[in-house]
């Protein structure tokens, strides 16, 4: 963690993370109105003091919008991630694991769900369950599994020719213990530094789907869907969609310099 | 690079988009809604509907369906739009040109500005325009289309002083200063993800191949500073640069379904997204496949680019 914090993108994604983590964690609380309260007089205003962020078309107080939607933002792009690694990993270790037909049957299968953009695998499945916020998740976790799961066999395959893992093979250990205890601690890296940078796709396709009108659903705050909901009035008060727009590329940021940051921290060679 | 290595990869593609059809029709045929209530609505009698599913085939084994849509498929015939009342191919076919069109210009941009932009940061590492170039990428690859389409349009589509038209489309044919006005913005919007994306990767390489031994030869061998860039360290950090535009060329068909969306440009992004929420099944099939058949061929292309800029390269 020392390492991190000591280069300036570890440092500057460290921070901007840390004020995502408390908008996310604290935001409802934070806020200063209710964030679906009408301030019929004050309607589409910019930042003033009263309304430290401006005001929507009917008024609502858009720091209070922004602080109230960060939970939902944030654990989107994180559950997504999660439920896509996790599966993504267990899939990529399993083939790396088993090798021979097994291994390449997965992986031509991969192959051929990696042959279509992501965004439009995730139209697609978002249309087959249809809209809102749980069948979003779902739809970007199966659209990152097949990518995790070739960086987690890679991983597992460059680590399978270590002596220490023939060291426990020639000792006689059971595979599960191979696997569990020798392979899995050692591939983990590659794979939690590609994590950390998917979540900032998660939020971002996210929040696509939330202003595609496929994610999340009214009267969510999520920030795609606030963008979408005030594109009307955009050049009215350009700060409706401004605040949300901008919030979105911060998180995005936060994590990408982090994940950078965490990259080279684990392997100090591809640090340039 | 052999023939052999060449036709291993044509076939790997088929194995490939074998997969992408198998996995297309699966995903429409379970989609709610069936085609013969579609054509005919919600009114419709229990024997007009078995009549029309017996005309579209709907009523035969589901292997049967996929191989007929195969084989229609690989004809260019992929039926009729349940909606436009158009053959597929046809609308399709004018959405991909199009889209083509965009995405063109899109990549055009992106090259000529990316690839000096990276050239610079690392001529320049570490000082102010290096940081200010890196920052400009994290912030591009931050911002999800949508967003930078919106910013962009509040900047130079506002109603009371537009300096480009918010959206809409102009065939490069009929009128070119036209379609040049309204490509701006999407293809702006397009590119900055990638500028952002490619430029970082030029420079990296770039900084690499200037700590090189051979850079360091040419220098000593008393060659022009401009000379040793253009002839030795820019070509040899080209090829790994061409490696993620192609990579990018998946991110720019994800890309083109948000901007045309966006921009009202009538190519297949927008096409999808109709055809998506009209549940225009023959037309979902035939623009996803055509996408995943764009990607396969684009990876090819630069494997192939690359094998010709390196020499070292030598695929067997």
């Amino acid at each position: 963690m020392r390492e991190i914090l000591r280069s300036p993108t570890g440092l500057a994604g460290s921070l901007l993370l840390a004020l995502v983590v408390v908008a996310a964690l604290f935001g409802p609380w934070l806020a200063p109105y209710d964030p679906q309260a009408f301030h019929a007089t004050a309607r589409l205003q910019g930042p003033s003091w009263e309304f430290l962020l401006g005001t929507d078309q009917y008024g609502r107080d858009l720091l209070s919008r922004l602080l109230n939607g960060a939970p939902a933002t944030v654990s989107f792009g994180l559950g997504a991630t999660m439920l896509g690694v996790g599966v993504g990993a267990i899939i990529g270790v399993v083939a790396g694991v088993a090798g021979g037909t097994a291994d390449a049957v997965i992986m031509r299968i991969l192959d051929g769900v990696l042959a279509m953009p992501e965004l439009l695998f995730t139209l697609l499945i978002v249309t087959l369950f249809g809209g809102g916020t749980g069948q979003a998740i779902l739809a970007v976790a199966i659209t990152f599994a097949p990518g995790m799961a070739r960086i987690a066999r890679s991983a597992v395959l460059s680590v399978r020719t270590r002596e220490y893992v023939l060291a426990a093979v020639a000792r006689g250990e059971s595979r599960a213990w191979i696997v569990g205890r020798e392979v899995l601690p050692n591939a983990l890296g590659p794979i939690i530094v590609e994590a950390t940078i998917r979540v900032s796709f998660a939020i971002m396709i996210g929040a696509t789907l939330g202003f595609l009108g496929l994610g999340a659903q009214p009267p969510s705050t999520e920030w795609g869907l606030m963008v979408a909901e005030a594109r009307q009035f955009m050049f009215r008060n350009a700060w409706t969609v401004a605040v949300p727009g901008v919030a979105i590329a911060i998180t995005a940021m936060g994590f990408n310099l982090f994940g950078d940051a965490l990259r080279d921290a684990f392997d100090p060679r591809r640090s340039r | 690079m052999s023939l052999a290595y060449l036709l291993r990869r044509l076939g790997g593609i088929l194995i490939v988009l074998a997969i992408v059809t198998l996995a297309v029709f699966a995903v429409t045929m379970v989609l709610p809604g069936n085609a013969a209530l579609m054509i005919l609505g919600e009114y419709a009698t229990p024997e007009s509907l078995a009549a029309m599913e017996r005309q579209l085939g709907l009523d035969r084994p589901v292997p049967l369906q996929y191989l007929d849509w195969v084989s229609g498929a690989l004809h260019g015939d992929f039926g009729m739009s349940l909606r436009l009342s158009l053959p597929v191919s046809q609308v399709v076919g004018e959405a991909f040109w199009n889209s083509a069109a965009l995405a063109g210009t899109a990549l055009a941009g992106v090259i000529i500005v990316a690839i000096p932009l990276g050239a610079v940061a690392a001529l320049r590492r570490g000082t102010l325009w290096d940081l200010l170039i890196g920052l400009f990428s994290y912030i591009g690859t931050a911002m999800p289309e949508f967003v930078t389409a919106t910013l962009l349009l509040i900047v130079f589509a506002a109603p009371s002083a537009p300096v480009f038209p918010a959206g809409g489309f102009v065939s490069p044919v009929e009128d070119i200063g036209g379609f040049l006005s309204h490509v701006v913005l999407p293809a702006t919007t397009l590119g900055l993800i990638l500028v952002a994306h490619i430029s970082r990767q030029v420079r990296s390489e770039m900084s690499e191949v200037l700590s090189s031994d051979y850079i360091r030869a040419a220098r000593l061998k008393g060659l022009r500073p401009g000379r040793v860039i253009r002839r030795h360290a820019l070509p040899n950090s080209l090829a790994p640069a061409i490696a993620v535009i192609s990579l990018d060329v998946g991110y720019l068909l994800g890309g083109i379904i948000v901007v045309e969306e966006i921009f009202a440009w009538p190519g297949l992004g927008r096409l999808l997204i109709y055809a998506l929420q009209n549940r225009d099944l023959p037309v979902i099939q035939a623009v996803t496949l055509l996408m995943a058949v764009v990607y396969a061929l684009s990876n090819l292309v630069a494997d192939l680019v690359i094998a010709a800029l390196d020499p070292r390269v030598r695929y067997a």
